[in-house]
C-alpha cells in the first residue's frame, strides 16, 4: 500500500471511529436517569403520592430549563407499595438494570433501613426527604428533612413554655416502627433531663394502618385527669392519622385542653378530614403552605398547576408541604451537584454536594451541610386551623444545624460527625 | 363652606352609632407577644359592649385582619377599622389575620363566654356555661358569681356553680377555696379532678383544712369516674364488636351455612365501602342539598353491588369448586387479588375519602367524662338492624327456610323439588350483599382503600370459628365477646400485645372446644 494512501486510509478511519464514538456516547448518554421511590399503594400512599408527584414536577421544570448539563432528566417511578422488604428490591432494580444516577424515595425509617444496605452494596445515591429520628449517617444518603433538633425537640420545648401550654404530663403515641420508637426514647431522654417524672410520661404504640383508636382516646383522657397539664406527642404515620384525628374530634378533646403535636402530619395528610374541630392542635415542620413569601408563592402555584395539568385526583384542592419542599429541595440541590462535579459519578456527586444551597420555599436559604449530610433547616411550629392549613405560632430565627447524633442518647457524644 | 361641613356632619351622622374602642388596646392586640395580646383582651372585656364582643369573636375565629398598622374586620366585603368601625379606605389589599395561638384562644373563650352569660337566649347561655366548664379563669369569679344569681335555668345554673368553683380555686381567700372544693366534689370530669390535685400539695396549698376537703372532693369525683370509665371502656368493646360481626356476618352464611372458605370476603366489603363513597360523590355532584343522607342511600346500593359481585364469583367458579375447600381456598384467593387490582386500576391506589355526614359527627356526653361518639353509636343500631333483616330472612322467608334445608341435607332438599343450585347462588349472593353492608359501616370509621378488605379477613374468620361453624348466633356472641376481650386488653397492655394476646386466646380455646361456642347438634353434623 502506498505510504500516503495508508495515512489518508487511516485518519479517515480514526475519524470515523471518533465520529462513530461520539455519536455512539451521545445516544446513551441523551438523558440522565432519576429513580423514584415512593409508595403510590398501601399504607403510606396518602403521605407518598404527593412526593412522587412533586419529584416528577421539579424534573420537569428542570427539563424545561434546558435540564442538567445539557441532558434531560428522565424519571423512572417504582411503586413499593408500603412494603418493606419490596423496598429494597424495588431499589436494586432502579439500581442495577435501569442504571439510575439518583434516587429519591422513601418515607418511613423502616424503608429507608431496608434500603441502605442495597445503597451501599452497589454504591448508590439516595435523597431522603423527610424527618426522622437520626442514628444515622451514611455516605449513600442526603437526608433533607428534619433531624430530631430540628423537630421534635423545639416542638416538645414550645409546648413546656408558657405560650405552648406549660405542659407537665406528656403522652408519647407512635406506630410500632424504629422511626417512633427511637423518637420516643429521645424525648423520654429529653424530658427527664428537664425534670420530668417517669410517672408522667405515657408511652403507646398502634400497629400500621390501625384504625380503632377509641380506646386510646380514652387513655389519654383519663392521664389527662390525674392532674397537671397534659401534651400528647403524636408519631403516628400514614393512614392511621385520619381515624386518629376523627376520633379525636369526635370525643370533644380540644386543644385548650389537651394539645396533640404532630411529627408526620401536615398540610397532605388532613386533606381527607374535617379540620374544624382540631382547630389549635400542632404540628411541627422545618416548612408550611401558609407561610408567605414570594419563593412559596411560586412553588405552591406550580405545584396547582402540575396538579391541574396532570389531573390529579381534586386537583383543584391539592396542597404543599414539608416532605414535598424538601423533595423539591433536594432535586435542584442535586442539579447543583452534578453541574459544580461535572458529572453524574455518585462519589464525585457526594463531594460536589457539601455547602450547596438553595433558596427554600420556606424563606430561608437551606444549606447541606459540609459534614453531616443533613440540611440547615429553619423549624416552624402551627396550629391546625378550620380550612386544613396551619397557622404559624413560633419559629427560630434562622436555620438550625442538624444533629443526627441525638446527645440525649448515651454514647452518641463519641460518634463522629460525618459518614 | 358651610354647607359642605354640614353635609360630612350628616354623613358622619348617618354612620351607625359605633363606640369607638380605645385605639391603643386595640392595637396592642396585634402584639407579638401573647402576654401583651391577653393584658389587652382583659382590659378590652372591662367595658363590654356589642362592639367589644363583635371585635373579639372576630379575633377567635381568624378574623381580625392586619394590613400593615392596619387593623380591620371584614363586614362581607367591607373592610372595618377594628377600633373606630368605620370603613376603611381604601381597602388593603394584602393582609394576614393576627396570629391566635392556644394561650391566647383559650383567654378569648373564657372572656366571650363570660359576656355571653347574660344572653337572652337559653341555648347560648348554655353553650357559654359549658364552654366555661375546663378553663374558667380566676379573674371570671366575680361575673360567674353575678351571673349565677341571675340565672333561672336550673341547668344552667349547676354549671355555673361548678365553673364558679373552679374559677375560685385560685382565689387568696381562704373560705372562697375552701367553699369551691367542697362544690365541686359533686363533679364527675377528669378536668376537675386535675385542678384538685395539685392542691393535696403542701407547697401550693398552705391551708390544712382546704387539703383535706380537696382529697375528700378527688375520692368523690374518682368513684364516680371508675363508673364512667368502665361504661366507656364497654361502649368501645360493643362498638369494635358491631364492627367486627358486620364484617363477619356475610361469612357466617357463606362459610358457616355454606362451607365455602370465600378469602375473597374482604374484597367484598371493600365493595361496600367503595360504593358508598360513589353514592357520596354522587350526592356531591348532583344532590348537594341532600348529601347528609348519602349513608341511607349507600346501604341499599352497597348491598347489591356486592351481592351482584357475589353472584357472578358463585356462578363462575366458586359453584365448580363445591365439596373442595383447598381449592376453593386458593381460587377465591386469586379473585381476592384480581378484585383489588381492578379497584386500584378503577379508582387509584390512594385511599378515597369518605365523609361523616353531620349528624354522624360530634359525639353526645352521656355523663361528664364520658363522651360517645354518634358514628360509633349510629353503627352499633345498623348492626342491629342488619342482624334483625337477617334473622327475618333466615326465618321467615321461602329462601330463608329453602337454605337452611339445602344446608341442613342437599339431597333431600333437591328431592323434595328445592332448586339446590339457585338457592346456592342466592345464598351466597346474600352473604356477599351482608358483607357489602359492612363496607358501608367501615367506610364511616376506616379507610376507604383496594387493598382495605384485607385488615378484615383474619378478624372475620376467627368469629366465625370463635362462634362455631353453621350458627349465626355463635358468630354474635364471639363478635361481642372478641371486641369486649380486646378493649379491655388493649387498655391494660396496649393495641399491639392485645392483639397478640387475643390470637393466642381464640388458638387455646379452639384447641379444647374446635366446635367453637354454640356447635350444631343433631344428625347432620357428621357430614
Amino acid at each position: 500500500m502506498h505510504r500516503r494512501t495508508f495515512i489518508k486510509a487511516a485518519t479517515l478511519s480514526v475519524a470515523m471511529a471518533a465520529a462513530g464514538l461520539t455519536s455512539w456516547s451521545a445516544f446513551a448518554a441523551d438523558t440522565i436517569k432519576v429513580g423514584i421511590l415512593h409508595s403510590l399503594s398501601g399504607t403510606m400512599a396518602i403521605s407518598e403520592t404527593a412526593l412522587k408527584e412533586t419529584a416528577l414536577m421539579t424534573i420537569a421544570e428542570i427539563n424545561a430549563k434546558g435540564g442538567v448539563m445539557g441532558k434531560k432528566l428522565e424519571a423512572v417511578v417504582v411503586d413499593p407499595a408500603s412494603n418493606w422488604p419490596l423496598f429494597a428490591e424495588k431499589s436494586r432494580q432502579l439500581l442495577s438494570k435501569d442504571k439510575v444516577d439518583v434516587v429519591f424515595g422513601c418515607w418511613t425509617s423502616v424503608s429507608r433501613k431496608s434500603v441502605l444496605p442495597v445503597f451501599k452494596e452497589l454504591n448508590g445515591l439516595l435523597f431522603y426527604p423527610v424527618q426522622y429520628e437520626g442514628e444515622e449517617l451514611e455516605k449513600n444518603v442526603f437526608y433533607t428533612g428534619a433531624a430530631p433538633n430540628q423537630q421534635a425537640i423545639p416542638a416538645v420545648e414550645y409546648l413546656m413554655s408558657k405560650d405552648g401550654g406549660s405542659a407537665k404530663r406528656w403522652v408519647l403515641l407512635g406506630t410500632d416502627y424504629v422511626y417512633p420508637r427511637t423518637t420516643n426514647k429521645i424525648l423520654r431522654a429529653f424530658l427527664k433531663s428537664k425534670g420530668v417524672a417517669e410517672a408522667d410520661i405515657m408511652e403507646e404504640y398502634t400497629p400500621f394502618g390501625h384504625s380503632d383508636y377509641q380506646t386510646i382516646i380514652a387513655k389519654i383522657k383519663k392521664f389527662a385527669g390525674e392532674g397537671k397539664k397534659t401534651a400528647v406527642v403524636s408519631t403516628i404515620n400514614g393512614d392511621s392519622n385520619v381515624p386518629f384525628y376523627k376520633e379525636l374530634g369526635n370525643a370533644g378533646l380540644k386543644a385548650t385542653d389537651v394539645p396533640v403535636v404532630a411529627f408526620s402530619v401536615g398540610e397532605e395528610e388532613l386533606r381527607g378530614v374535617d379540620t374544624k374541630p382540631l382547630q389549635g392542635h400542632l404540628a411541627a415542620w422545618n416548612y408550611f403552605q401558609s407561610i408567605k413569601n414570594p419563593e412559596n408563592a411560586k412553588f405552591i402555584k406550580m405545584y396547582r398547576d402540575w396538579a391541574k395539568k396532570n389531573k390529579l385526583p381534586k386537583a383543584d384542592t391539592v396542597v404543599t408541604n414539608d416532605p414535598m419542599e424538601a423533595t423539591y429541595i433536594g432535586i435542584h440541590m442535586w442539579k447543583q451537584a452534578v453541574e459544580k462535579a461535572k458529572s453524574t459519578d455518585v462519589d464525585k456527586v457526594i463531594a460536589a454536594m457539601a455547602g450547596q444551597t438553595v433558596k427554600a420555599p420556606s424563606g430561608f436559604v437551606a444549606k447541606m451541610d459540609e459534614k453531616n449530610h443533613h440540611l440547615h433547616k429553619p423549624v416552624f411550629i402551627g396550629e391546625v386551623k378550620g380550612d386544613g392549613q396551619f397557622n404559624v405560632v413560633w419559629k427560630t430565627k434562622g436555620p438550625v444545624r442538624a444533629a443526627p447524633w441525638s446527645p440525649y442518647i448515651p454514647g452518641n457524644d463519641k460518634k463522629k460527625d460525618t459518614p | 363652606m358651610t354647607r359642605y361641613l354640614l353635609s360630612i356632619l350628616l354623613w358622619l351622622l348617618a354612620l351607625p352609632v359605633q363606640a369607638a374602642l380605645d385605639p391603643a388596646l386595640v392595637k396592642q392586640l396585634a402584639a407579638e407577644d401573647s402576654d401583651a395580646k391577653i393584658a389587652a383582651i382583659q382590659q378590652l372585656s372591662a367595658t363590654p359592649g356589642a362592639e367589644v364582643t363583635k371585635l373579639l369573636q372576630a379575633m377567635a375565629d381568624d378574623g381580625l385582619l392586619q394590613a400593615g398598622e392596619t387593623l380591620f374586620l371584614l363586614d362581607g366585603e367591607q373592610a372595618i377599622d377594628a377600633a373606630s368601625g368605620a370603613p376603611t379606605q381604601p381597602a388593603p389589599e394584602a393582609y394576614e389575620s393576627v396570629t391566635v395561638n392556644n394561650r391566647v384562644r383559650s383567654a378569648l373563650g373564657n372572656v366571650l363566654a363570660g359576656m355571653k352569660l347574660f344572653d337572652a337566649d337559653r341555648a347560648v347561655r348554655l353553650a357559654a356555661a359549658q364552654e366555661l366548664q375546663s378553663n374558667a379563669g380566676v379573674e371570671l369569679v366575680p361575673v360567674l358569681a353575678q351571673a349565677m344569681d341571675k340565672e333561672a335555668d336550673a341547668g344552667i345554673k349547676a354549671l355555673l356553680k361548678q365553673a364558679h368553683a373552679q374559677a375560685s380555686l385560685a382565689s387568696p381567700e381562704v373560705a372562697l377555696r375552701l367553699a369551691a372544693v367542697r362544690a365541686l366534689a359533686q363533679s364527675a370530669s377528669p378536668a376537675t379532678r386535675s385542678l384538685l390535685v395539685p392542691l393535696l400539695d403542701p407547697a401550693s396549698e398552705p391551708d390544712v383544712a382546704v387539703r383535706q376537703a380537696a382529697k375528700q372532693s378527688i375520692d368523690a369525683i374518682e368513684s364516680r369516674l371508675v363508673v364512667g370509665e368502665t361504661l366507656g371502656q364497654i361502649f368501645t368493646g360493643l362498638s369494635l364488636g358491631s364492627i367486627l360481626l358486620l364484617a363477619a356476618l356475610g361469612l357466617a352464611i357463606t362459610y358457616g351455612v355454606m362451607g365455602v372458605i370465600n378469602m375473597a370476603h374482604g374484597e367484598l366489603l371493600m365493595i361496600g365501602a367503595y360504593t358508598t363513597w360513589f353514592t357520596q360523590t354522587l350526592f356531591r355532584n348532583y344532590l348537594p342539598e341532600y348529601l347528609d343522607w348519602y349513608v341511607l342511600a349507600a346501604i341499599p346500593a352497597a348491598f347489591l353491588a356486592a351481592a351482584l359481585v357475589g353472584m357472578a364469583l358463585e356462578r363462575t367458579v366458586i359453584r365448580r369448586l363445591y365439596g373442595r375447600p383447598l381449592e376453593t381456598l386458593l381460587a377465591t384467593w386469586g379473585l381476592s387479588l384480581i378484585l383489588i387490582q381492578a379497584a386500584r386500576v378503577l379508582f387509584g391506589a390512594q385511599n378515597v375519602e369518605v365523609a361523616n355526614p353531620s349528624w354522624m359527627s360530634g359525639g353526645v356526653e352521656v355523663m361528664a367524662g364520658l363522651v360517645l361518639p354518634w358514628n360509633r353509636i349510629v353503627i352499633i343500631g345498623f348492626t342491629l338492624f342488619v342482624l334483625a333483616l337477617m334473622w327475618a330472612l333466615m326465618q321467615k322467608t321461602r329462601l330463608g327456610l329453602f337454605v337452611r334445608a339445602v344446608t341442613q341435607n342437599r339431597p333431600m332438599a333437591g328431592c323434595v323439588g328445592v332448586p339446590t343450585s339457585q338457592v346456592d347462588t342466592l345464598a351466597f349472593g346474600l352473604g356477599a350483599g351482608i358483607a357489602g353492608l359492612g363496607g358501608v359501616a367501615l367506610s364511616q370509621i376506616a379507610n376507604v382503600g383496594p387493598d382495605m378488605g384485607q385488615g378484615y379477613i383474619v378478624d372475620s374468620f376467627l368469629v366465625v370459628v370463635l362462634g362455631g361453624v353453621g350458627q349465626l348466633a355463635g358468630a354474635v356472641w364471639a363478635a361481642l365477646g372478641l371486641g369486649v376481650v380486646t378493649k379491655f386488653l388493649e387498655g391494660w397492655s396496649g393495641a399491639v400485645i392485645a392483639k397478640i394476646v387475643v390470637l393466642l386466646i381464640v388458638i387455646v380455646f379452639i384447641q379444647k372446644r374446635p366446635q367453637g361456642l354454640f356447635a350444631l347438634k343433631g344428625r347432620f353434623v357428621e357430614n
